[in-house]
């Protein structure tokens, strides 16, 4: 069902209990964002995304820099540096000439813009009625520098968890331009290549424990599963979560929370604790980190993974994202 | 003023909350209910009942459109979503509420055209397009919603749109308030009332709740200050035994209400006696598409048959609604049924005391 590729619980029960169980290797089993890879004496970053987005063009963004930036920034949040990509395109006959061009467009631009290049590629085209406009397919292939271990990928107490930039943009910015909804709302999509962002912040703060970027299923499944992962709670501070007030608009009006919504051009740091100003200010000395905050932190595991802490001191729990989010009735 | 920020200043939220816990100091158990479902997610939301003290019981009322359809409504929506040639509209939750076999989300997946929609003007803009189809808009909500149906209806006739109709759920609110308030299980000492169905109806309507029922009324935003301000003029009115109806909302709710929607209510729907999900029966508490317009009755124009029904044993939405339980009373709370696989309407629904107690904890 359509939940199932929502980025929440169903989508994880699907792979753990099928798609796991039918390739099982031991390169596979972590299930990051990127496939670590011993070839010889480098090691290999290769990550794959496949991108279905509907509008094809929306603010800030279209499905070709959202189909490069993914999959650059999946290579990136393993601390590798993107090295090359390629781009299958599966293209429904009736597309016109002219989006598939401002398509391929977008896409060399923001190749250029993340130091990577398309390689190699396919091309396929469905009879009209049986795709949608177009779907593609990037994979990439990236190096971790020489220098650099594998991050743990695990937080411990005591750590604090930062993001470059406020959230949600992406998801609203997709949802507000839906025909369906037929909204008008001043958002763009952050959608951006990160892989700069993060060698800047690596190079400032090479003992950086976890890094994510929250995509589908936003903030909130991103840090579950960083918690989880670690036997961990993340307690969030809601004062501190960067909200742009259309996003916060958006959401109120339609009931949603946008720690759930999608975002394209953001990463989740969990450093050391007496390493988190160091790493806020230098996400803050890059174009990408300008509006970077430390939003929360670690602590040992109290019954659940993620909270957040309201205003006025409450405590709220934020689960794994469950189905799509609805808009509210009344 | 954004609203936004003003009213969920926490300052001022926390000297709500040490003026409540000063008057509550004199008080017994008391129990409030909120009847609103989006009442319900705020408190959740923002963690209010922490701020309370332990003597103040807030417990979560009927007010969730979703939640109190009942069974044999979904069942018969999901028969709408199997009839060739038809195209299901809805508002967001619907999709997910189990009937007795299936659930609208089960049905698209399974091919069946349902698209959801943010107004019921979409809906019709859907027929429009769609000149070949039936389009059945399922109409849930209270007196907040049902007044944007009847104009769509309205709409439908004025332009002669021929393919479109409603099957209609709507329900009225102050007759089950006025049910539950004589409930011998249920107790309830003051109501917050529920902000946008009183847009429509005005604060006057809860009067005769004051003063038949001797139940203190307040009318209260969402917003975190809306609340704390609406619960402490209750326990202001129960602390000196004048139960009356004050709005809180004033700034979006006036006595008399919105005149020109409740003119298209009166037009469109006739009020009949209805049945709410684990409720029963309650007379005079829901809206029936009026004879002048059952051109746009799905069910008058476009019969179907559902299945029969099953409900789950176990499942005590019916209880939750009511107020004399809560959900951590229910056995299949958080094992069975969970926003995943829910088994009852009131942990699927966005505004269902289920589901904020699961996700907000």
């Amino acid at each position: 069902m359509l939940a199932h590729g929502s980025g929440g619980k169903a989508m994880h029960d699907l792979i753990s209990s099928l798609i796991v169980p039918a390739f099982s290797n031991p390169r596979l089993e972590p299930l990051d964002d990127s496939a670590l890879l011993q070839i010889g004496d480098r090691t290999v970053a290769f990550t794959s995304d496949s991108y279905t987005v509907d509008p094809i063009f929306f603010p800030g963004g279209d499905i070709g820099r959202l189909a490069v930036c993914g999959t650059v920034n999946d290579l990136a949040v393993c601390g590798a540096v993107p090295f090359a990509l390629s781009c299958a395109l599966i293209i429904e006959e009736g597309l016109p000439t002219a989006d598939l061009q401002r398509i391929l467009d977008s896409m060399k631009s923001s190749a250029s813009e993340a130091g990577v290049e398309i390689v190699t590629g396919d091309t396929k085209v469905l009879q009209h009625g049986k795709g949608d406009k177009i779907f593609i397919n990037t994979s990439g292939i990236g190096l971790l520098p020489r220098h650099r271990a594998p991050l743990p990928g695990k937080a411990v107490a005591g750590d604090a968890v930062l993001v470059n930039g406020p959230i949600a943009d992406h998801g609203a910015a997709v949802m507000a331009e839906r025909e369906e909804y037929a909204l008008r709302a001043e958002i763009s999509s952050d959608v951006a290549p990160l892989s700069d962002l993060i060698e800047t912040l690596l190079a400032a703060v090479p003992e950086a424990h976890c890094l994510k970027d929250p995509t589908r299923g936003g903030v909130a499944s991103a840090l579950n599963e960083i918690a989880s992962a670690s036997r961990m709670t993340i307690v969030l501070n809601e004062e501190a979560i960067p909200v742009r007030k259309p996003v916060a608009g958006l959401c109120e009006l339609l009931g949603l929370d946008p720690l759930y919504f999608a975002n394209e051009g953001k990463v989740l740091a969990v450093v050391p604790g007496e390493r988190a100003e160091d790493a806020l200010e230098a996400l803050k000395s890059h174009p990408l980190g300008r509006e970077a905050a430390i939003i929360g932190v670690v602590k040992e595991f109290d019954r659940v993974p993620l909270a957040v802490k309201t205003p006025f001191g409450s405590h709220r729990v934020v689960s794994m994202l469950t189905g799509e989010q609805l808009p509210r009735i009344c | 003023m954004k609203y936004i920020d003003e009213f969920r200043d926490s300052g001022v939220v926390r000297a709500l909350a040490r003026r409540i816990g000063t008057l509550a100091g004199d008080l017994g158990t008391i129990k409030l209910m909120e009847v609103c479902g989006t009442h319900t997610m705020s408190i959740a939301r923002f963690g209010l009942r922490s701020l309370f003290p332990e003597n103040i019981e807030l417990t979560s009322g009927p007010g969730c459109p979703v939640c109190v359809s009942p069974q044999s409504f979904v069942d018969k929506a999901i028969a709408y979503c199997r009839r060739p040639e038809t195209i299901v509209t809805t508002f967001g939750d619907m999709i997910r509420v189990p009937g007795s076999s299936s659930s609208l989300e089960k049905e698209r997946s399974g091919g069946a055209d349902v698209r959801i929609v943010l107004s019921t003007m979409d809906a019709l803009q859907i027929a429009v397009s769609n000149p070949e189809k039936d389009v059945v808009f399922l109409g849930i909500g209270f007196e907040t919603t049902a007044p944007t149906i009847a104009a769509s209806i309205l709409a439908a006739r004025g332009k002669s749109i021929g393919n479109f109709a409603v099957l209609s759920g709507h329900k009225t609110m102050p007759n089950a308030m006025a049910a539950l308030a004589s409930d011998p299980e249920v107790r309830i000492d003051g109501y917050i009332c529920p902000p946008h169905v009183s847009a429509i109806i005005g604060s006057d309507a809860y009067l005769f709740l004051a003063e038949r029922y001797n139940k203190p009324c307040a009318i209260a935003g969402f917003e975190p200050v809306d609340i704390m301000q609406g619960v402490l003029w209750l326990l202001e009115m129960i602390a000196t035994g004048s139960p009356d109806v004050r709005n809180q909302y004033s700034r979006v709710v006036t006595k008399t209400g919105n005149p020109e929607a409740l003119r298209i209510l009166r037009e469109v729907f006739t009020p009949k006696d209805d049945e709410w999900r684990g409720i029963g029966a309650i007379p005079l508490s829901g809206l029936a598409i009026a004879d002048a317009f059952s051109k746009y009755d799905a069910e008058i124009r476009w019969p179907v048959e559902a299945e029969p029904q099953f409900i789950p044993p176990g499942c005590i939405c019916g209880r939750i609604l009511k107020g004399t339980a809560g959900p951590r009373d229910c056995g299949l709370f958080g094992k069975a049924c969970t926003p995943d696989e829910p088994v009852g309407a009131c942990m699927v629904s966005s505004e269902g005391a289920c589901a904020a107690a699961f996700k907000y904890g």
